[in-house]
């Protein structure tokens, strides 16, 4: 039988960016609050200290702060006729592990969705028909607008301090900055990040094509910086070690440089770690949640906590995981289109080329995660679905991130992958090359999507959760028209030679390499119970005092990197829960 | 010229100090010149392989990043070492992998590790059986062949043309992988000796450290490498 501990206010299940969020907005209404993290406690000092983080090996490659499969996984398959594998060892998508989650060892790339993601059915239905949705499209609106959210993406821009130049403040457009991003409120709190040679060399080619080049805006300082919180920043040095890594120096933002310590200050605030959650109890009449039961690592047994208010703060695939495992919304089924938990997993496209330079340097171990510039010519909203044949669309960029050397070496196509040819190779080209990027939109599908494994277990004998998913030929269509539109740009930077890789048709999943870590949906948002599991404060439809936050609330993926919404809907929801919720908890829509 | 396995490199590390002295005018780190050689490659003690894995992973990974040439090859940076180190610890032993049955080795290749071996076991099968097979093909066990045979039977290898046991299947790509992980990696893992590889394609290790120099565009950083322990070369 389970040890229970005593009752707190609220329960928070994983302790990255939402649940640091939510952590500190509650804690400021004196709730009694604890946060349960399965993986480790890390900070800047001692974790993540130079030089000891500047490791390829450990980090890069062995993922030290990545989630252990062995610990936590799940199963993929690429269609229903499919017997779904284990994601034995990670690949496709980097899961984190410990304190601060995803948001500890992220590239910092920071974005809010255009104006066209939001409303993207109507959008597509006003201006083509609906006839032109392929027929498996789920394609949805969020039940929330731009208008609600603004407010809480320019706090969290301003909590996370994210540089970059404003494009259009309340209407007017700005040179430098991005001229087709929605209307913001105010600038970002910190100016833009200096680019290095790759970034200023495709700016300048985007600006001669008649496009529209500016800095890419990313969660890395670029000057000292203090938030709400009393939190500081460290201007970045741009050492190369930002994604899969944490920061030495207090530049990047996370959990930890953005929250943490305010948070730990907090007397009513208190977290454990190696508290991995095994499900969330309900009360008897179904309707509420009456805390969670944990693993307690250090004490080898399972803990109940009760809790008046759950909110699941752990990454996507683990809140959608905990639904599913705890009868949370009723489980999607494919055949029918019924139930709503595990429902619209989407992901990204994305693609891009390298162009070699014999006679030029590039010094590709100086850069951050969010280095260079973009151009949001061919975003989503600036596309005509119509003519083109597909819906969505891309951000595209140059800026180099690393030179890591096991990871990070692109060499011509035909250089042999080992013997004196590769050899010859790296010594002529580590250094040599840049990249320009496509970072694309991913629509949701019928089948695709998560539910449980009915074969494969994990530690504590609970079903792994099964992933189904495929590439589909709309997304196809959309990453082949960026190599279309990429290609002059290229050409235009005039490299001694070029390749590309971009998804074909038919195409299917590889786990693989690794893509992205963007795993969205699941535990979507809608204006209907029958059509999601969160309403637009990231409620649970069917169990009012649980709350859902991240990425899995998106009802398809956006063009971008998912911090940027992700933390706007974090402090929509709280600022619901304080202002709403906590003084008569009830469903709030 | 190829130098001895297990000493440095010689020709790398004059290249290497008279490229730092010239364009820094930093010292080089006397740790880095009177550190004690370590032991020759062929008297090394392995930890994990057998003297007959070991004859094998001298002699592929020789081939796999040949001396010849300009730079380090496999033996001069001591891969193998690296190699027998990271079979004997987490990596070697798959202690992060989900590693519950039932298992599909034969599953399409897309769908990622569906072996139930581990990698260290990978090696441990997959040797004796490439071995017989070159023994059998071009009559030898593959570290007795010349190296026109030892490059035609890793290419066989790579392309799946020895009939390995599907559980065996990625023994190419692990060995291949680890190879370049011991030439890249931090040389307090085993391989990568005296930096020679970061300082042969121009990485500067553990530096990170690059405020001034982002504006400094098309101009070739001149520092050398540095490691995770503080050597310099």
């Amino acid at each position: 039988m389970a040890r229970q501990e005593k009752k707190k206010d609220v329960v928070i299940v994983g302790l990255g960016w939402t649940g640091s969020i939510i952590g500190m907005e509650l804690a400021q209404e004196g709730l009694e609050i604890v946060a349960l993290e399965r993986g480790h406690d890390q900070d800047t000092v001692p974790n993540f200290q130079y030089p000891q983080m500047i490791d390829e090996l450990k980090y890069g490659v062995r993922l030290g702060m990545m989630q252990k499969p062995r610990q936590s996984t799940l199963t993929i398959r690429r269609n229903l006729e499919e017997s779904a594998l284990p994601y034995r060892s990670l690949g496709s998508f980097l899961p984190g592990n410990g304190v601060g989650g995803a948001g500890t060892h992220w590239n910092g790339l920071n974005w809010r969705p255009m104006l066209a993601e939001y409303k993207l059915r109507s959008h597509v239905e006003q201006n083509w028909g609906a006839g032109i949705i392929p027929e498996d499209m789920q394609l949805m609106d969020y039940p929330v607008t731009y208008e609600e959210l603004e407010p809480h993406f320019a706090r969290f821009e301003r909590v996370a301090g994210i540089s970059g130049n404003a494009g259009n403040i309340n209407g007017q457009i700005i040179e430098g900055g991005n001229p087709f991003e929605a209307p913001r409120s105010s600038d970002y709190p910190m100016p833009a990040m200096p680019s290095t040679y790759d970034g200023a060399k495709f700016a300048e080619a985007a600006k001669s094509l008649g496009l529209h080049p500016f800095a890419r805006p990313g969660g890395i300082a670029s000057t000292s910086y203090v938030n709400e919180y009393g939190m500081q920043m460290g201007p970045c040095n741009h050492c190369g070690f930002c994604e899969r890594y944490g920061c030495y120096q207090y530049s990047k933002s996370s959990p930890q440089t953005a929250i943490l310590d305010a948070l730990r200050k907090k007397p009513n605030f208190s977290y454990r770690t190696g508290a991995e959650v095994l499900r969330v109890e309900m009360a008897e009449d179904g309707k509420t949640a009456t805390g969670v039961t944990y693993y307690d690592e250090a004490a080898q047994e399972e803990v109940f906590q009760p809790a008046d208010l759950v909110i699941l703060a752990a990454y996507q695939l683990h809140n959608v995981h905990l639904m599913l495992l705890s009868g949370i919304g009723q489980p999607y089924d494919p055949r029918t289109g019924q139930g709503v938990t595990g429902k619209n997993y989407a992901y990204q496209m994305n693609g891009g080329y390298t162009l070699f330079y014999e006679n030029e340097v590039f010094n590709p171990f100086i850069g951050t995660g969010a280095n260079g510039f973009s151009i949001d010519d061919y975003g989503i909203g600036q596309i005509d679905f119509g003519t083109e044949g597909f819906i969505g669309g891309s951000y595209i960029s140059s800026g180099q991130s690393n030179g890591q050397p096991i990871r990070s070496m692109p060499l011509p196509a035909g250089t042999p992958a080992w013997g004196q040819g590769w050899k010859d190779g790296i010594k002529k080209w580590y250094g040599h090359s840049m990249s320009i990027g496509s970072h694309g939109s991913h629509m949701a599908y019928r089948n695709n999507y998560l539910d449980l494994d009915p074969t494969y277990k994990d530690r504590h004998g609970r079903p792994l959760m099964r992933m189904t998913f495929n590439w589909h030929d709309n997304e196809v269509r959309m990453t082949q028209f960026m190599r279309e539109k990429i290609r002059p740009i290229a050409e235009a930077l005039k490299p001694d030679s070029m390749q590309d890789a971009f998804k074909k048709q038919g195409q299917m999943y590889d786990v693989r390499p690794y893509q992205t870590t963007h795993n969205t949906g699941g535990a979507i948002m809608s204006e209907t119970p029958d059509q999601g599991a969160v309403n637009k404060f990231s409620q649970a439809w069917d169990k009012h005092n649980v709350f859902v936050m991240g990425a899995g609330n998106f009802v398809q993926n956006t063009q971008y990197n998912p911090t940027g919404l992700v933390g706007g809907l974090a402090y929509h929801t709280a600022q619901a829960i304080r202002t709403q919720y906590l003084s008569n908890p009830r469903p709030l829509v | 010229m190829t130098d001895l396995p297990g000493l440095p490199s010689r020709r790398s590390f004059l290249k290497a100090t008279a490229a730092g002295a010239a364009l820094s005018g930093l010292a080089v780190s006397a740790k880095a010149r009177t550190a004690e050689p370590p032991v020759p490659l062929d008297q090394y003690q392995p930890e994990f392989f057998t003297p007959a894995e070991w004859t094998f992973v001298l002699a592929a990974t020789a081939r796999l990043i040949p001396s010849e040439g300009d730079g380090p090859g496999a033996l001069e940076a001591r891969v193998p070492v690296f190699i027998d180190r990271e079979m004997m610890g987490g990596y070697g032993a798959a202690a992060d992998w989900y590693m519950e049955g039932p298992h599909q080795p034969d599953a399409d290749p897309f769908r990622g590790w569906q072996t139930p071996l581990t990698p260290a076991e990978v090696y441990r099968g997959a040797i004796p059986v490439f071995d017989a097979w070159c023994q059998q093909t071009h009559g030898g066990a593959f570290a007795e062949l010349d190296a026109a045979k030892q490059d035609a039977a890793l290419t066989a290898l790579q392309k799946g043309e020895v009939a390995l046991d599907p559980t065996l299947k990625d023994f190419f790509s692990i060995l291949l992988q680890n190879t370049k992980e011991g030439y890249f990696a931090d040389p307090m893992y085993g391989g990568n000796h005296g930096m020679q590889a970061w300082t042969f394609i121009g990485f500067p290790g553990a530096r990170a450290n690059f405020k001034e120099w982002v504006p400094r565009y098309n101009v070739e950083y001149p520092l050398g490498p540095v490691s995770i322990k503080g050597e310099r070369a």
